[in-house]
């Protein structure tokens, strides 16, 4: 019968990556409540290091899925090789986490086993051994208490800082290779070297004071307040997403999953809801201020400063004040 | 060459949202709806590739009647027919459920390429795209924000986006499925002479049972509970006032704790 939780350790760019921490942490949580273990399984070629790190963790084994065809990440290799982890751990409930890696093959291996894979969740809640667990809908703006309907095994991702790294609790565990049929697989991807664009003249990862603009300043003849505000704090100029994807901006001035990662003291997020592919880019910043006119705006819960209104009204307002 | 291009009609993202009364769903009367913004890329890169290689745009939308508003936009903007699947077991479906659907109006269809956004931005499940491209026995690219076809249309070299600033080039026979990332192009409005040609472009409206969909292929393998609010975990200073009053709030807060 099926049984304890199988979690997935992602290798990218050769490292194992943070959020397997995470996601070491989420499936420790998720056994401990359903009173079984949990095992880690790794896919790729090489993986001795890797695995010794992550047996230094509390899980009862770390599985490992090796062969030249997964050297390089494709999804009909790790789908594939994913199958034959839940195949021979026969787990009933396999998490990851929900990095780009996970989303691009993690539904084929849903859909292979005819399952559900849950994703992008931020909480989980277990109750007489009955599994709901939190997604958010409508970009963060609402939670929604999902379950699973099938039988094992039952897959989950979950969200970047749904749990902390630090909360993985250490032990030993052995390793052990597993047979792979992955040579037979066809691959019908030729993968290219991953690549960084040229960086722009700007590190914003060392600007001190950041002013961030979002949707909500409509046109690009407005940016011309939100640089006079960072004028005015002797900030950096940063975007979210959409700024940049319209041209107004250029993208190394992208803050996010997809563009820059920055810590300043001061972070301001003018008319930028707050959805998680922004915030994963901001959320350790020191100060935390956000304009936005829509109180219930998920940018709210992270700023240390809130100001509900019109930002073409506020952000003038501010630049005054600054200036007197 | 022939592309379908999966578009999904979701609420106008500026419009409130209210959750209903038994908690189910948001409160749909209240709401506008468009297209959903990963969509909108993914048309406006097939109607690129129809006017470099020629052939042909299909839209395929799963949705309530009322999704005709944003097929008809499609077809204004240059897609040559669609295919609507509207029927009441298909209403409420999970990724799984949802791509299967897709999959039995697209596959029929045999074509080229089929593109879908990254991510709805309500249900935001991230997977349609690939689900469809397993089920379909396709290979697939996801979070795609740069394409290029060769001559013949044979291949493909996608441009996906990877985490934290990295990106990777692969490359794909057709048949194959993209999902595509915003900003990869800059997306047309549609024109006069568009939205009156609309009209007479064909919509094959398809129920469940035309799609061969019995009961257990619509079942949805996740159930929606209860929706809510998020609570706030943070204790945010809320600045409250007029313009004049927040701002000296703000800075006066800023200068005492040495920001600025
Ligand atoms: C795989 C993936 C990767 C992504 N990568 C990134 C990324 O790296 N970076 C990123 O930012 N996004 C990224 N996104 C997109 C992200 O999901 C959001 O769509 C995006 O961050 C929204 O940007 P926004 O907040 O500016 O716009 P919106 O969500 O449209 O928000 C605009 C806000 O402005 C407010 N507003 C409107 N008018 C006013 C006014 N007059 N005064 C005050 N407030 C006003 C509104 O209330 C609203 O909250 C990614 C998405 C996916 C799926
Ligand atoms: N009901 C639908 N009708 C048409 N396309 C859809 C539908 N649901 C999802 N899609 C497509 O799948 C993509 C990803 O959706 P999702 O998996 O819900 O995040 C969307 O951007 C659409 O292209």
């Amino acid at each position: 019968m099926a049984n304890g939780v199988l979690i997935y350790a992602e290798i990218r760019g050769g490292e194992l990556t943070n959020a397997t921490w995470e996601s070491i942490a989420a499936g420790q949580a998720l056994a401990a409540a359903l009173g079984t273990t949990a095992k880690a399984v790794m896919i790729g070629n090489g993986l001795a290091d890797h695995a010794a790190k992550v047996a230094t963790k509390d899980l009862a084994e770390v599985l490992t899925i090796e062969h030249e065809k997964l050297a390089m990440y494709t999804p009909d290799g790790f789908a594939a090789a994913m199958v034959e982890a839940i195949r021979d751990a026969d787990p009933e409930w396999v998490v990851f986490s929900h990095s780009y890696q996970v989303r691009d093959f993690a539904p084929r291996v849903a859909a292979r086993l005819d399952r559900a894979l849950i994703g992008d969740v931020i909480k989980l809640k277990v109750e007489n051994g009955q599994v709901t667990l939190v997604r958010q809908i409508f970009q963060g703006k609402i939670n929604a208490d999902v379950t699973c309907r099938t039988d094992a095994p039952r897959m989950i991702s979950f969200q970047s800082g749904a749990y902390r790294t630090d909360a993985a609790k250490d032990g030993s565990a052995s390793v052990r290779s597993i047979a792979t049929e992955v040579g037979s697989v066809d691959i019908r991807w030729t993968a290219e070297e991953r690549f960084k664009e040229v960086k722009g003249a700007i590190d914003l990862s060392a600007a001190p004071r950041i002013v961030s603009v979002g949707r909500g300043i409509k046109s690009d003849e407005n940016l011309g307040l939100v640089r006079d505000l960072a004028e005015a704090l002797d900030a950096e100029v940063a975007a979210s997403r959409p700024i940049c994807d319209n041209g107004w901006l250029p993208m190394d001035r992208q803050i996010g999953s997809s563009g820059q990662t920055v810590t300043p003291q001061l972070y301001v997020a003018v008319g930028i809801s707050g959805a998680i592919q922004h915030v994963v880019g901001m959320k350790n910043s020191g100060t935390i201020v956000a304009i936005n006119k829509d109180k219930e705006a998920p940018i709210f819960d992270l700023a240390d400063f809130g100001v509900v209104g019109d930002l073409f009204e506020v952000v003038p307002a501010i630049i005054k004040k600054l200036k007197e | 060459m022939k592309i379908v291009v999966c578009i999904k009609q979701v609420p106008r993202r500026d419009d409130l949202l209210r959750i209903n009364a038994d908690k189910t769903w948001v409160d749909e009367a209240s709401l506008s709806f468009e297209a959903n913004e990963s969509d909108t890329y993914a048309l406006e890169e097939a109607l690129r590739l129809k006017e470099k290689h020629g052939g042909e745009v299909v839209v395929a939308t799963l949705g309530a009647a009322d999704a005709s508003k944003t097929i008809k936009e499609a077809l204004a903007k240059g897609a040559d027919r669609a295919i609507h699947m509207c029927d009441a077991p298909l209403v409420g479906l999970d990724a799984v459920a949802t791509a299967r659907s897709l999959a039995a109006a697209i596959g029929p269809e045999s074509p080229d390429l089929i593109f879908t956004g990254l991510q709805s931005d309500d249900l935001g499940y991230g997977q349609t795209g690939v689900l469809l491209a397993e089920m379909l026995g396709l290979p697939h690219a996801s979070i795609v924000i740069a394409l290029e076809t060769s001559e013949d249309g044979a291949t493909v070299r996608a441009k996906r986006e990877l985490e934290n600033g990295w990106f990777q080039w692969v490359s794909m026979k057709t048949p194959a499925l993209l999902t595509i990332q915003s900003g990869i192009n800059k997306p047309r409005y549609a024109s006069l002479k568009g939205i009156m040609g609309a009209k007479k472009k064909p919509v094959d409206m398809k129920t469940a049972s035309d799609l061969g969909l019995g009961a257990d292929a619509l079942t949805s393998r996740e159930a929606i509970g209860t929706l809510y609010i998020p609570v706030r975990e943070k204790q945010t200073e809320m600045l409250e006032g007029d313009a004049d009053t927040v701002a000296a709030a703000l800075v006066s807060r800023l200068r005492d704790n040495g920001i600025i």
